[in-house]
């Protein structure tokens, strides 16, 4: 591996056809490349998430990270766009699992691609990552400490519903990377998710960091946590390394 | 995020953003994780106004000792305001 890589926008058909906006990392090379969608945080569409989707391609995946804020403020800074969706109660189920569907699609076309698709995200991207492998065919999947899956949402963000009865119709594996700490979702919340993809049969494997809670894997917030953020990419190496082969 | 919990009020006022003053009308409340402030958490307000699009707002990310100290800023104004300079005392 060789980490040589061109990044660039683009632009995507999404949910119901809607021009959504997207940061493409793709690495040098004929491939055979797998794919990965990019969910952002909260926080939006930012430069330490670039950041992320172009690891991706240094690693040898073909990565797409769709604005998922684009269309309450197309062209806005990533923090006021945050702040319209969050002021808007989120971003609506239906429309990301359509974001996520089309984006799954754009990386299947690219040359150089085997067509098997991983989704990962952070923080609201988590769970929307488990979402994605419920209702979409995929690969691989990775949930970083997506709060809500289990658990009610505060009045406010109303598009935060749980979604943990959707287990019984994930796709495909699941890594699960949460932090001890955290209360969104907490170690019990996220212990009950286990135990709905157990009873299904599932694939799933949680790794829960003593000493993290929520952000760990954030370079540019006081929430990085080293050990964990290291250990944790180690090990989305290798889910996605096997996941994603071929 | 660590707590999602958002509250949202209409205000009146004005507000003076990156474009310069613009009227207010709305304000969200958030205890999250900041931007830019370095702490894990801070007491959230954007002022703003939708109608004129995402960037019409005014951020602020507070600690929560901050926050506590604004309120009662807040709270000792608003009460010399009533007692010095209120219609009810002034009309008298």
């Amino acid at each position: 591996m060789n980490e040589e890589l061109t990044a660039r926008e683009d632009f995507y058909p999404g949910h119901e056809g809607d021009r959504v906006q997207a940061y493409v990392a793709r690495p040098l090379g004929d491939g055979p490349f797998g794919g990965v969608v990019v969910l952002h945080h909260l926080p939006g569409w930012d430069a330490a998430t670039k950041e992320i989707t172009r690891r991706f391609a240094a690693h040898g995946y073909l990565a797409i990270c769709p604005n998922l804020h684009w269309r309450e403020a197309p062209g806005a800074s990533p923090d006021d766009a945050s702040a319209t969706v969050r002021a808007a109660g989120g971003v609506p189920d239906d429309r990301l699992v359509g974001d996520v569907a089309g984006a799954a699609a754009y990386l299947r076309a690219q040359p150089g691609g085997n067509r098997r698709i991983g989704v990962i995200g952070y923080c609201s991207g988590g769970r929307q990552a488990f979402l994605s492998a419920c209702r979409l065919p995929l690969q691989a999947a990775v949930d970083c400490y997506g709060a809500f899956v289990v658990g009610e949402p505060p009045p406010g963000l109303h598009a935060l519903q749980p979604i943990v009865e959707l287990a019984k119709d994930l796709s495909c594996p699941l890594l699960g990377l949460f932090g001890a700490a955290d209360s969104h979702p907490s170690p019990e919340q996220t212990a009950e998710l286990a135990a709905e993809l157990a009873r299904h049969g599932k694939d799933y494997d949680f790794h829960t960091y003593d000493g993290a809670g929520h952000g760990f894997f954030s370079v540019d917030r006081p929430a990085y946590r080293q050990h964990a953020a290291v250990d944790g990419w180690q090990r989305v190496w290798e889910f996605f390394g096997k996941q994603l082969a071929g | 995020m660590c707590t999602y919990t958002t509250e949202k009020i209409e205000i009146e006022g004005s507000g003076k953003g990156s474009t310069g003053w613009f009227p207010l009308t709305q304000a969200i409340v958030y205890f999250d994780h900041p931007v830019h402030a370095q702490a894990e958490h801070t007491l959230n307000i954007d002022f703003s106004n939708p109608g004129r699009g995402p960037a019409a707002r005014v951020a602020v990310e507070l600690t929560e000792e901050s926050a506590y100290a604004l309120i009662g800023a807040i709270r000792a104004a608003l009460a010399a305001h009533v007692t010095s300079d209120s219609p009810a005392t002034t009309s008298g």
